[in-house]
């Protein structure tokens, strides 16, 4: 792995000496996790911790008449069995809404529903019981009173007039609607030389964490103390919520996020299930833990996706882009889900389409509608591939309309790269982006003179196979404009602390979480660059609201770009700090000194004076010693968010080659490539992995992921087997490359790096198999493209 | 009848006996009997590979063998082979490779790598791909893996072959403070 | 989801087995490998009051060459199957077969005889018995009995193994000189149940088909023999007209069911790729 070390750059933190950004530094965390030593949330045990179960909804919607839990209660080994009328008693609803997403509604969602199940697989009533075996046996004996009703499946129906309502209380079935409108739209298409229009489908996904969503709750009532084992992105999230719902302090919520084995966007909503199961700690004042099984995490996880769009782009005839249009519809389930809301994605794909390209004219509608079905969210890429998918297809088509080549049509229409800083056609702040940069280098990774060479050759030997391409931009580091400002209590802001300790190592705490995605090496990298200590002279501590300055967690690609921010200044301050004690020791002026591995030397020689395990011993010890009126600081805090632009805009490019086999519809895929621009890179080897996960993700969805359900509202492969994620033999060797456009927001300059491998991938592969089977005038535009529909396009069946 | 079972057995080398309900499958008694949590719990029915265990020198699914059928059996989890140092340069690997993310599905894919790595010590990338196909891991994508265990085989470079493939020169541009 | 409750049985002998089945009847679960079983039990699909572990009778694992026939015990492990000099010298179609069952972790534990006799209609080996006409030798109280493996597949997971009684090996013929196996299956991931597969038992009298056999798998209830189609190969040499006629021949003789990936059509479509496919090569083609 090649390092990424820049040099005099002009920010402080990337110019100091023994700067540890830009390294393929190992995970400090990794080696513990290497040998089965995570901790977890299953793996915690309590004294008297009882377990969770919950009876689910077997239909998509239906009345509930009456809950007899007599059988339940007396099997052995249970400790209750509870209805939503008592979980309401001690938890409040909460309506998934947000004031800048202006419009949408949604409806008191309690914990257990009160009235009506909504979705298949909706928590009902919660068994809890001294095994999660004998909290199923008594389960099985709840009986409900059903009356099974209506159901509202088909998103393209759910306006219509005689579909029944889901909320008697919102009217109709329509959550939000946003209709946008930049230039002049109608003109452009008067003007113009060719209108293309398709319409293209994105098959509902989720996002099928390798560890299921759970949690131990433990409620201390001589306390009135509760804490929460939770594995989730957004420890101080979760605290707020459950502290509101619950009507607790904030201060007697803890709430402490150990190893999370995967979330991608699925562990950071508030589960109706995780709810019910804090309640239960609560009333029984014991420890209870719930982990979902896979079963009930399929149709309880929220999924994302499910988009019809279709799409218009207007071209003149030397290949210019003059205008795109967009009408998105999206089903996301009986209720927007709190705190984010259902709305974000369908949002994002209107203010995202086109992002690479220079037009004007643009005009969007959304329409986000209720169905019985599992709810919907922010999952990986939020809106991402949708965009990305949907804008791609069209530049392919117009490309082939004017006979361009795809690569020389998007040429022709990239903002350049000197163009910036300035504003999308949405109006979106783009402060420095590198398409060109992006798709030069990633022409030269994949040499795709050799590529066309090789297809056509192929082609002549019956063997079809097609290069596809993928440009966009990512959203990362969200500002308060993402949520905040919509009046949701998610932190914007990270906050770091540093504390020197005193044999001279550091303690980092930080809002940051780490999910996988290697924040504790990005954190550590940071800490001790900005420092001037070792790597293993640092003890990270994250997710726990106890003892970590508040902050977001991880979400939006955010953790290197706004808690990593944090820790830099954070660190700086805190060398500032001991600078100052080591001057008082030694007699100097603070400026001339600096701190480089964990020894404080002269700045302009580097000679050694005094190490950090001197100055530790010495303030903490031997204060006595220092000068008069002298009082050594060795902690420090700074908070950190971006002000100057709401959101970080990233982008890069994606290309895939495959082979289509004409016979059986089977898609081979022999190559990928993915060039992105995150700015700063602070750990190359953890970027490109983020990259390369993140690709595979969206290669599911373009290929095997898809939630399938019945017009009854139920989900026909609700299980590992059935539910196709990508495993290892069907997938190619993906090669990363680089561009790096800093952003001026930060010293770190940092952007994020999590979502731009699924963002991009689906397109490029729609793009590819359009390529291959373009002998054919066979065209797909509906994910995920299997085998049935490869062969139905082909007209083989 | 009685749905209780006694059994006795090695677990990484040390004998346990104990009495569990028949119905407990092995990563079940593994992680909350003998309170071994390294193997990991991904799907209950077979698919996800997370409970890769060793029972008597194979790997197997903790989720689809009882407790009561490893009585007798010499069983082996992460935890074991971690102690007794057989494959270490495979752990080493992975982290040097960042053939982990959240590190979920990594106890039950270094055991299957390690019996890959017996049954088939030349196995091409392909082969690694395959042997490992019942073994999902959602945050890398496999690919760091394969490298890992190539890397450990000294059949690639220091990083793996290709993660250095980037291809891409390597630039920067509007550094500006 | 963890199972209901049940009891557990170890049997040391066949004896064993008989009784307890004798004793329990509907309520017993017989457990070979587990590995369809376990996964049923665990999704509380199934709720047997016992389970009757078969594991630890000696006898029941194992290939031995009898002469005409190569004897795979029921209990033999896939993994032993995959690596048996036996199987891959005299049944090359079973062993062509044993990498797409599952992965290695399931192989390692799964059973032969279990695979045969759950009776998947999805899965390989019934459908290599069946090519193959193998023979399975089941045991009851009463005494032992051989099914023909034509006579064996009744329905979805249903047999021809009698109440009381169990599978205990299967008896497949060494392929014998002038003959060829053939095995294809086409599964969206590798070591996933196939959308539908072929095993192809053919004779060759030269460059021509003689005596033919196509089962194929995940194309019905059970394992699907094609014998009018196969008909049509008899004395042909392999064209791409012959192609042609094999496929129209097949849409017409198949009726494979609608699941998730793929109805009937694509079925019938696919049955004429995997016969191109899997005979060309065969064939010299």
């Amino acid at each position: 792995m090649n390092d990424i070390i820049a040099k005099d750059t002009g920010r402080w933190i990337l110019d100091r000496p023994n700067s540890y950004i830009g390294r393929s530094v190992p995970r400090p965390n990794a080696p513990r996790l290497a040998e089965g030593k995570g901790t977890f949330v299953d793996d915690i045990e309590l004294k008297r911790m009882v377990h969770a179960a919950f009876v689910r909804s077997p239909y998509a919607h239906a009345q509930i008449n009456g809950i007899d839990t007599t059988a339940a209660k007396a099997m052995p080994g249970v400790v209750a069995v509870v209805t939503p009328q008592e979980m309401a008693e001690i938890c409040t609803p909460w309506v998934g809404v947000l004031t800048h997403l202006e419009g949408l509604k949604s409806a008191p969602q309690y914990p257990l529903p009160l009235d009506a199940a909504r979705w298949q697989g909706e928590a009902i009533v919660a068994v809890v019981a001294n095994s999660r075996a004998e909290a199923e046996d008594a389960a099985a004996l709840v009986e409900i009173d059903w009356e099974v009703l209506p159901v509202v499946v088909d998103a393209e129906k759910a306006l219509d007039t005689d579909t029944p309502v889901i909320h008697e209380s919102l009217g109709d079935n329509l959550a939000w609607r946003r209709n946008a409108d930049f230039g002049d739209v109608d003109a452009a298409y008067a003007d113009a030389d060719h209108v293309i229009e398709d319409t293209f489908i994105f098959g509902r996904h989720t996002g099928v964490c390798l560890e299921t969503r759970g949690l131990v709750a433990d409620y201390e009532s001589s306390e009135d103390q509760l804490t929460v084992w939770h594995n989730n992105q957004c420890p101080h999230m979760i605290q707020n919520i459950l502290a509101t719902h619950f009507g607790l302090e904030e201060h007697r919520v803890r709430v402490i996020t150990r190893d999370v084995g995967g979330s991608f966007g699925i562990k950071v909503h508030t589960f109706p299930d995780e709810v019910t199961a804090v309640g239960l700690s609560i009333m029984l004042k014991r420890p209870v833990k719930y982990i979902a099984d896979r079963l009930e995490s399929f149709t309880s996880d929220i999924h994302a996706r499910d988009h019809r769009v279709k799409g218009k782009i207007a071209i003149k005839a030397d290949g210019t882009i003059t205008a795109f249009e967009i009408d998105d519809l999206t089903g996301v389930g009986p209720y927007s889900m709190y705190p984010r809301t259902s709305a974000i994605e369908a949002n994002q794909v209107v203010n995202m389409i086109g992002g690479p390209y220079l037009f004007e004219n643009y005009r969007a509608e959304a329409n986000v509608v209720y169905q019985n079905k599992a709810m919907m969210c922010q999952y990986r890429a939020v809106g991402h591939p949708i965009k990305c998918a949907v804008t791609e297809g069209l530049v392919d088509q117009a490309a082939r309309k004017v006979g361009m080549d795809p690569v020389a049509f998007r040429q022709k229409n990239f903002h350049a790269d000197d163009s910036y800083p300035k504003k999308s056609a949405q109006g979106m702040p783009f402060e420095n982006l590198s398409h060109e940069e992006c798709m030069t280098k990633m022409l030269a990774a994949m040499d795709y003179e050799a590529l066309k060479a090789d297809r056509a050759a192929k082609r002549d030997q019956g063997i079809y196979r097609g290069i596809g391409f993928a440009s966009f931009i990512e959203v990362t580091n969200p500002s308060a404009m993402f949520y905040g400002v919509g009046g949701a209590r998610i932190s914007a802001q990270d906050g770091a602390t540093l504390r020197l300790d005193a044999k001279g190592n550091v303690f980092v705490s930080t809002g940051a979480t780490e999910q996988g995605q290697g924040m504790e090496a990005v954190i550590s990298q940071v800490a001790a660059t900005a420092v001037g200590v070792k790597p293993e002279r640092l003890k990270i501590i994250t997710g726990d609201t106890e003892h970590t300055p508040y902050g977001g967690g991880t979400w939006g690609s955010r953790a290197a770009g706004i808690g990593g921010e944090a820790v830099a200044q954070a660190g700086r301050q805190l060398r500032i700090q001991i600078l100052a004690a080591a001057a008082a020791m030694l007699q100097e002026d603070a400026d001339t000194l600096d701190i480089r591995e964990g020894v404080v030397v002269d700045d302009d020689t580097g000679n050694e004076r005094i190490g950090l395990d001197e100055i530790g011993r010495i303030c903490y010890y031997r204060p006595d010693t220092l000068p008069d009126g002298f009082q050594a600081e060795l902690v420090a805090t700074k908070h950190y968010v971006p002000r100057k632009f709401p959101f970080a805009f990233t982008n890069g490019a994606q290309a895939s080659y495959l082979e289509v086999d004409t016979d059986t519809g089977f898609i081979k895929l022999l190559n990928h490539w993915c060039v992105e621009d995150c700015g700063t890179v602070i750990n190359p080897l953890l970027v490109d992995e983020q990259i390369r996960g993140g690709v595979v993700q969206g290669l599911g969805g373009a290929l095997w992921e898809e939630c399938l359900y019945d017009d009854q509202g139920q989900m026909l492969n609700a299980n590992m087997a059935d539910y196709l994620v990508p495993m290892a033999a069907e997938l190619p060797d993906i090669v990363c490359g680089h561009a790096t456009s800093p952003t001026s927001d930060s010293d770190l300059g940092a952007k994020g790096a999590g979502e731009a491998g699924t963002c991009g991938a689906p397109a490029a592969v729609m793009n590819a198999l359009n390529d291959a089977l373009s002998p054919f005038e066979a065209k797909l535009t509906g994910m995920p493209f299997t085998p049935k529909k490869v062969l139905t396009a082909l007209g083989k069946i | 009848m009685d749905k209780n079972v006694d059994i006795s057995l090695t677990v990484n080398g040390e004998k346990i006996t104990k009495r569990v309900e028949a119905r407990t499958n092995l990563v079940d008694f593994l992680r909350y009997d003998v309170g071994l949590t390294g193997s990991h719990v991904g799907c209950e029915h077979g698919v996800c590979g997370a409970c890769t265990i060793r029972v008597d020198g194979r790997i197997v699914r903790g989720c689809l063998m009882a407790a009561a059928q490893a009585d007798g059996a010499d069983v082996w989890t992460i935890e074991g082979v971690t102690e007794t140092g057989e494959i270490r340069a495979l752990q080493d690997a992975f982290v040097e490779r960042n053939a982990l993310q959240c590190g979920f599905c990594t106890p039950g894919m270094l055991l299957t790598i390690a019996e890959l790595m017996e049954r088939k010590p030349d196995a091409s990338r392909d082969e690694i791909r395959e042997y490992i196909s019942g073994n999902y891991c959602r945050c890398t994508g496999y690919q760091a893996i394969v490298d890992a265990v190539e890397m450990t085989r000294g059949t690639m470079g220091r990083m793996g072959a290709s993660a250095g493939k980037t291809g891409a020169s390597v630039g920067r541009k509007g550094a500006s403070a | 989801m963890k199972p209901a409750p049940f009891g557990y049985a170890r049997a040391a002998t066949l004896d064993d087995v008989f009784s307890l089945l004798a004793e329990h009847g509907d309520d017993a679960k017989i457990i070979a490998g587990g590995q369809s079983l376990m996964a049923t039990l665990n999704m509380r699909l199934s709720e047997p009051e016992i389970l009757i572990d078969i594991n630890r009778i000696d006898g029941l694992a194992g290939i031995e060459d009898t002469g005409d026939t190569i004897r795979i015990g029921a209990m033999t492990r896939h993994v032993d199957v995959e690596e048996s000099h036996l199987v891959a010298t005299h049944a090359p179609m079973i062993a062509a077969a044993m990498e797409h069952i599952a992965h290695p972790a399931i192989r390692n534990r799964g059973t032969f005889g279990g695979s045969i006799a759950f009776a998947d209609p999805a899965a390989e080996l019934p459908a290599c018995a069946v090519a193959l006409e193998a023979t399975m030798h089941v045991a009851g109280k009463g005494g032992t009995r051989d099914i023909a493996a034509t006579d064996f597949f009744k329905g979805l997971y249903e047999t021809a193994v009698g109440e009381g009684e169990i599978l205990t090996a299967v008896s497949v013929p060494k392929i014998a000189a002038g003959w060829k196996s053939g095995f294809m299956e086409l599964a969206r991931r590798h070591g996933d149940y196939a959308i539908m597969g072929l095993c192809a038992h053919l004779q060759f009298d030269g460059a021509k088909f003689g005596d033919t056999r196509l089962i194929f798998f995940n194309a019905g209830d059970r394992p699907v023999s094609a014998p009018q189609t196969a008909a049509l190969l008899n004395g042909q040499s392999w064209s791409g007209e012959l192609s042609e006629k094999l496929s129209a021949s097949l849409k017409e003789e198949l009726d494979p069911p609608d699941d998730l990936n793929a109805d009937g059509p694509m079925r019938k479509h696919l049955a004429g790729v995997l016969v191109k496919r899997t005979l060309a090569p065969l064939a010299g083609a």
